[in-house]
């Protein structure tokens, strides 16, 4: 055995033959796809930006505080949409809590007292199912069960509980995720010393559990927020010059608002629907922000 | 140490319940398995284990792994039943009341039968309220500042985090988050705690004052722990239960027997084997 080794491998000689290391090759692939990823990232944010920016082009020299404080009026110059803003701000209450006790309760029944077994799939499937159908089907249901059915009439109580009924499946799945993201251990400990099944739920996997329930009903929520169609068919008036009184008041969203100005024929108008969305982006990002401080507050001391 | 021995009365530890042959009297077993068949769905994981475990002693589990020890134990206070697919037939008898069926409410067998895990789990709750809590759910109505203290000193840790009731249980190190939830166990006032395999994650020095706790603890309770460490399984316990699988892959009870026996002169070659490290 001879100790030389080539002057550019770090091996000997005969180890050397048995392979085929192709070094430079493997790491121009490696480089090249690196590259293609960046475009594709690139490509995403650049369309972003460009959304951004046409909004703000158009729509910044209308964002005014009138938007906030002012009604529907026929000129685009002074006019406002304070009635859809506070209109979305009922119906993403209601439909945010409703959502949320039906929700997490259905979470906690799928997860943890359900038993194994075809009956629960079968449910499981349809509820994955549900997130899947398109927002305009939630309207026609909402509009045939609440509207009519149950004669609630074309208020805002009826689209809170189309738009609770919408977001339901995102809710379950969000809070099914987070539940069974709760470590075994910590539920072994708490049977341990002899808790019962709700002693288990109630002080350790729902407090544990907590921050990704509250983020994903708050995700669904700023989606629910965003919803035009469903409310156009469970009766959201688009014309509206008073703030909603309550659940049982006419009322307008800020989509519905934003689709009416755009289908006008006059330009300022259009730009003013621009300002508007502005002012809904906000909304969303506030919200969104909501969601992560949540998150990383009640998630400080965990397991 | 000795703040509280309670009404509870110690046999003390003398061999006079050690018959010649390396058994314990069976007149004084708390836990009696017999016949002990364990199924994860199809699967045959525990068969035909029977065993007594004496009362105020300390009885340890070895065996390779995967033959069923942890198992086993896990059916003493009814764990299993957590597990879907888990089902245990044969006899469960504690205390001369038959556990393994239906009509126990495996809630009340786990207050009486406490447990500690493998992996140190404290609640992410502070140091008082991990102790409190399992006393609190089962309604204890004595004084519970009190009680918190007898039994963070029951598991000698007391001395180290008396300042800090308040602080998230979770701050404290491996060996002492062990030794809360050896506390935490107590809180119920169990007669019988499981160990399984707690001081698997610790390191020697935390490994130590695990096992001097326990043998502190044998005086009031009685013990059953789960061990990959047949040392610790020597220095530590008074009866010694050898598992391993049989051809069937199946974990069964090889031998059983005081520890001195178990360990120098087992009835079993595969005992021997194992214990002198020809296997597993």
């Amino acid at each position: 055995m001879s100790a030389t080794t080539d002057a550019q491998s770090l091996e000997p000689a005969a180890v050397r033959r048995r392979w085929r290391p192709r070094i430079d090759g493997r790491k121009r692939t490696s480089n090249w796809l690196s590259r293609v990823f960046f475009l594709a990232t690139v490509s995403a944010v650049a369309l972003l930006v460009l959304l951004l920016g046409v909004l703000f082009y158009r729509g910044w020299d209308w964002l005014s505080l009138d938007l906030l404080t002012q009604q529907y009026s026929r000129n685009a110059e002074g006019s406002g949409f304070q009635a859809a803003i506070l209109g979305s701000i009922w119906l993403v209450a209601g439909a945010g809590i409703l959502s949320f006790v039906i929700g997490v309760g259905t979470a906690i029944f799928l997860e943890e007292y359900a038993p194994r077994g075809p009956l629960t799939n079968f449910l499981q499937t349809n509820i994955s199912n549900l997130s899947g159908v398109p927002s305009v089907v939630y309207g026609l249901l909402g509009l045939a069960l609440f509207v009519e059915f149950m004669n609630i009439g074309r208020v805002l109580l009826a689209g809170a509980l189309t738009m609770g009924l919408l977001i339901l499946p995102i809710v379950i799945i969000a809070s099914q995720e987070a539940i069974r993201n709760v470590p075994l251990g910590l539920r072994q400990a708490a049977y341990g010393v002899g808790a019962t099944r709700w002693q288990v739920v109630r002080h350790h996997v729902l407090p544990a559990a907590m921050p990704g329930i509250l983020t994903g009903t708050i995700l669904a929520v700023s989606r629910a927020i965003g919803e035009t169609a469903p409310l156009i068919v469970v009766g959201a008036s688009a014309i509206i010059f008073r703030n909603p009184s309550g659940f049982f008041s006419d009322y307008t969203a800020m989509p519905v608002q934003i689709y009416q100005w755009t289908a006008r024929p006059q330009e300022e108008f259009k730009d003013l629907a621009a300002a508007a969305i502005i002012v809904l982006m906000i909304v969303l990002l506030s919200m969104n922000g909501i969601a992560i401080y949540l998150r990383q507050r009640l998630g400080k001391d965990r397991w | 140490m000795s703040t509280d021995t309670q009404e509870r009365t110690s046999p003390g530890r003398s061999n006079s319940v050690i018959k010649d042959g390396g058994e314990f009297d069976t007149s004084d077993t708390i836990i009696q398995l017999r016949d002990l068949n364990i199924h994860y769905g199809s699967f045959h994981a525990v068969a035909d284990v029977s065993l007594d475990v004496p009362r105020n002693r300390i009885t340890a589990f070895i065996g390779p792994s995967g033959c069923g020890k942890s198992t086993v134990l896990r059916c003493i206070n009814r764990m299993n039943d957590l597990v879907p697919s888990a089902r245990v037939d044969g006899s469960i008898v504690y205390s001369g009341v038959e556990i393994n069926t239906p009509k126990v409410d495996p809630v009340e067998v786990r207050r009486r039968i406490g447990m500690v895990f493998q992996k140190p789990n404290p609640f992410p709750k502070s140091i008082y309220e991990n102790v409190a809590w399992g006393a609190k759910i089962n309604g204890y109505r004595g004084d519970m500042d009190e009680h918190v203290e007898r039994c963070l000193r029951q598991a000698a840790l007391w001395d180290e985090v008396k300042d800090k009731l308040k602080e998230s249980g979770m701050a404290l190190s491996g060996g002492q988050q062990q030794r809360l939830c050896i506390a935490r166990a107590l809180a119920t006032e169990p007669d019988v705690i499981l160990l399984d395999e707690p001081a698997s994650a610790l390191d020697p020095i935390s490994t130590l004052k695990i096992e001097e706790l326990l043998r502190e603890l044998e005086a009031n309770y009685t013990i059953v722990i789960v061990t990959h460490n047949m040392q610790q399984a020597a220095r530590v316990s008074d009866q010694t239960v050898f598992y391993s699988l049989n051809e069937r892959r199946q974990g069964v009870l090889v031998e059983s027997g005081t520890t001195a026996k178990i360990f120098t002169n087992p009835d079993d070659q595969r005992t021997e084997d194992y214990i002198t490290g020809r296997f597993g």
